[in-house]
């Protein structure tokens, strides 16, 4: 580079801005609104079947990642699984202390591939891998048609 | 691959947006970008009135916006130099849609203009000149100067220059 | 023909796919991946276990509103657990996505290739358009509150200025590839206008009106790239690359000389040299040449050398670009009538030219007898040509 020095800081410029636009709205595809909509109407999960390979997926897509054919069979299922793994939050995203701190699992369910994430209203000296869960859900009247339509998952 | 092959997809009018599920997000993305050492100057100048550029010794070229390095020759720039803020305009629009896409009440007229110190420089920036000047042409080349905000209103941005209009030949 | 490079594999595409264009769709981005890719796959006889790596294209993620966009799609894809990698140069990636599937089978690592493109633009709000806001430099540009349609503008009036062109002549390339996209069974924007409709329609930024410019859309395209054992095995008429090209130009457009895309031509010398081509305008029997608006077509045919610099309108004029003509460009429409989701439109006249060479576009075939086709994509800050060159088998 060239031999310029900067001595006083006042000679560098910090310029501020962003790169955000208004905000997005995303679509959910086919496989999504039959999910969502069940989770509000129902109360239960949906999860896309494969007649070609079997395997069955949660959160459902209109296509099978293992063999690629497309999606045409959905089941509906009762929002109890197990915990894989899950993790304890202190703090948050700007580092601030969370008080309680909040428990946050990823649960899968039976002979279902894949699984979802979300919070567990537990003591944390019952929190252990493997344990059993049901999902906890709004008042009907209060749901949405999204993930926050489940309020927690807490131990059975 | 003919019209009547039926591809995948499903389109949405707007109004079935009402009707599908959707899921809102208001990603905050903030920065805070460091102007460098050839822009920190360039704008400081522009808070005193001025323009500066930077030359490059080997291809000859006065590089405004200037930069500390010269990308075709691939090595430092050697000096700065002052230009006038004069200079000629290389292309023109009108605008009647604003950056948010609202129309305009009054239509907006930006364009490029090389400095007539810098040849193949450029800046981008607002023209004071009557939309017919771009619409029939006669706004190319033109010979055109800055207009400055008041001292007191300058702050170290491209902005401390209002805009750029006509100067008699 | 052979290609002017030594390479290990001669590169064959076998086969295409494409999902519907529109300004919006249900589908996730992962679906919209799938469906173009299930296509291709189904066209070239393949199953997803045969693919052995994976080529992603996307443009900004900040349109899906998705981080590493491109790595998002890979499940549908068939990316997942196989060598997939994503690229990324603006509107110039969908041709510059089987550029790298090119590399990819050229080098004799792979033997089968997927090359896809996505883009969903309906996600961001208010209005696609504004993310364009942040391409431009924050300093000394944004202040200012640039408008994307400004910049094509600017460069548009320039070209028009320098060459003396009318937007009589600049409207015929709209109502060339709209009338031509009615054939086209992904088509968004299709339709019979007149150039008296584009010089009535709703003045955006002078000299750019409303139907100038191709549409907003969410799409996807695919397809399959082999080397030339498995393309024997496959097919009877595979589609050879014979010269790939790319060049970048800085982002001090101010600095540039608008009226005439100095890289593309890089660019273009580059495929040329490649498959051999002298003389382009009498060699290359069929073009998609990128169009986001009327006018690139013009500025993009003379950076190809397709035509002499101010002389493209004159061969829009002539009829030349027509599909019965002597050079079609764009039978299938282009942007300006299919659709124009930013990765995946390039790809899309990839397709386009792959199903012209093997004579299986319908409607769309055109007249004459074709051996040798271009398609070529533009992008970033009016920065990157990117071209390829097909062959027929």
């Amino acid at each position: 580079m060239s031999s310029e020095k900067i001595i006083r800081p006042n000679e560098v410029i910090q310029w501020f801005g962003d790169m955000e636009i208004g905000g997005y709205i995303y679509t959910v595809g086919e496989a999504g609104e039959r999910f969502f909509k069940t989770l509000k109407d129902k109360g239960l999960l949906v999860a896309s079947k494969c007649d070609k390979c079997g395997n069955k997926y949660i959160p459902p897509k209109t296509f099978c990642e293992n063999c690629f054919s497309e999606i045409k069979e959905y089941v509906e299922i009762e929002p109890v699984g197990i915990v894989e793994t899950y993790t304890i939050l202190h703090v948050d995203k700007d580092n601030k202390p969370i008080s309680p701190p909040i428990v946050v699992a990823f649960i899968s369910f039976d002979n279902i591939k894949g699984g979802l994430i979300h919070k567990l209203k537990i003591n944390t000296n019952e929190l252990k891998i493997g344990i059993k869960v049901r999902a906890k859900l709004k008042p009907e009247n209060e749901r949405k048609g999204n993930i926050n339509d489940i309020e927690y998952f807490e131990k059975i | 691959m003919t019209k009547e092959i039926k591809l995948y997809g499903h389109g949405l009018k707007e109004d079935d947006l009402k009707r599908v599920i959707l899921i809102e997000d208001k990603p905050s993305a903030k920065y805070s970008w460091s102007a460098g050492t050839a822009m920190s100057r360039f704008l400081l100048e522009l808070k005193e009135g001025r323009i500066i550029g930077r030359k490059c010794n080997k291809c000859g070229r006065i590089l405004i916006p200037p930069r500390m390095y010269c990308e075709v020759c691939f090595r430092p720039t050697d000096e700065w130099i002052y230009v006038r803020d004069i200079g000629r305009i290389t292309t023109a629009v009108v605008s009647y849609i604003s950056a948010d896409r609202a129309r305009l009440e009054k239509p907006e007229v930006v364009g490029v203009i090389e400095f007539e110190d810098a040849p193949g420089s450029g800046i981008f920036h607002r023209l004071n000149i009557k939309p017919e000047d771009v619409i029939n042409r006669s706004a190319f080349g033109m010979k055109v100067k800055a207009v400055w905000k008041p001292k007191e209103q300058r702050n170290g941005s491209i902005t401390d220059i209002e805009y750029f209009e006509p100067v008699k030949e | 023909m052979k290609t002017n490079l030594n390479i290990k594999n001669r590169v064959a595409i076998v086969g295409a796919g494409l999902t519907l264009f529109r300004r919006r769709m249900l589908d996730t981005p992962k679906e919209l991946a799938w469906g173009a890719v299930k296509m291709a796959l189904e066209s070239a006889g393949l199953d997803i276990k045969d693919v052995e790596a994976v080529v992603i294209g996307s443009a900004p993620d900040a349109f899906d509103g998705v981080h590493m966009k491109g790595e998002y799609l890979s499940d549908g894809s068939g990316g997942i657990g196989k060598p997939t990698m994503r690229v990324y140069v603006g509107g110039g990636t969908g041709v510059f996505t089987p550029i790298a599937g090119w590399w990819h089978v050229a080098s004799g690592l792979f033997d089968v290739v997927i090359a896809v493109a996505e883009e969903k633009m309906s996600p961001a709000q208010p209005h696609p358009q504004y993310v364009f806001k942040h391409i431009w430099d924050p300093i000394i540009e944004r202040p200012l509150g640039l408008n994307l349609i400004w910049i094509f503008a600017m460069e548009m009036h320039r070209y028009m200025y320098r060459y003396n062109i009318k937007k009589e002549d600049v409207a015929l390339v709209s109502v060339k590839n709209k009338a031509n996209a009615l054939d086209h069974p992904a088509a968004q924007a299709a339709g019979k206008i007149t150039v008296d409709d584009v010089l009535k329609s709703e003045i955006l930024v002078w000299p750019v009106q409303r139907l100038d410019i191709s549409p907003v859309s969410d799409g996807a395209a695919a397809i399959v790239m082999v080397s030339e054992k498995i393309a024997r095995r496959l097919t009877d008429s595979p589609v050879w690359v014979e010269g790939v090209g790319w060049a970048l130009d800085s982002t001090h457009w101010t600095n540039r000389d608008l009226s005439y895309p100095k890289y593309l031509e890089v660019a273009a010398r580059m495929a040329y040299k490649m498959a051999n081509i002298e003389n382009p305008r009498k060699e290359i029997d069929v073009a998609e040449v990128y169009d986001p608006f009327d006018y690139k077509e013009l500025h993009h045919m003379e950076g190809l050398m397709l035509a002499r610099k101010g002389e493209a309108p004159i061969l829009t004029k002539e009829g030349i670009t027509q599909r019965d003509g002597d050079l079609p460009i764009n039978p299938s429409g282009g942007l300006l009538g299919v659709g124009n989701p930013i990765a995946a439109a390039g790809l899309m006249k990839v397709a386009e030219i792959f199903w012209q060479l093997r004579y299986e576009a319908g409607k769309r075939q055109v007249k004459k007898p074709v051996y040798t086709g271009l398609a070529q994509a533009w992008g970033d800050l009016m920065q990157v040509g990117t071209v390829i060159i097909m062959r027929g088998g």
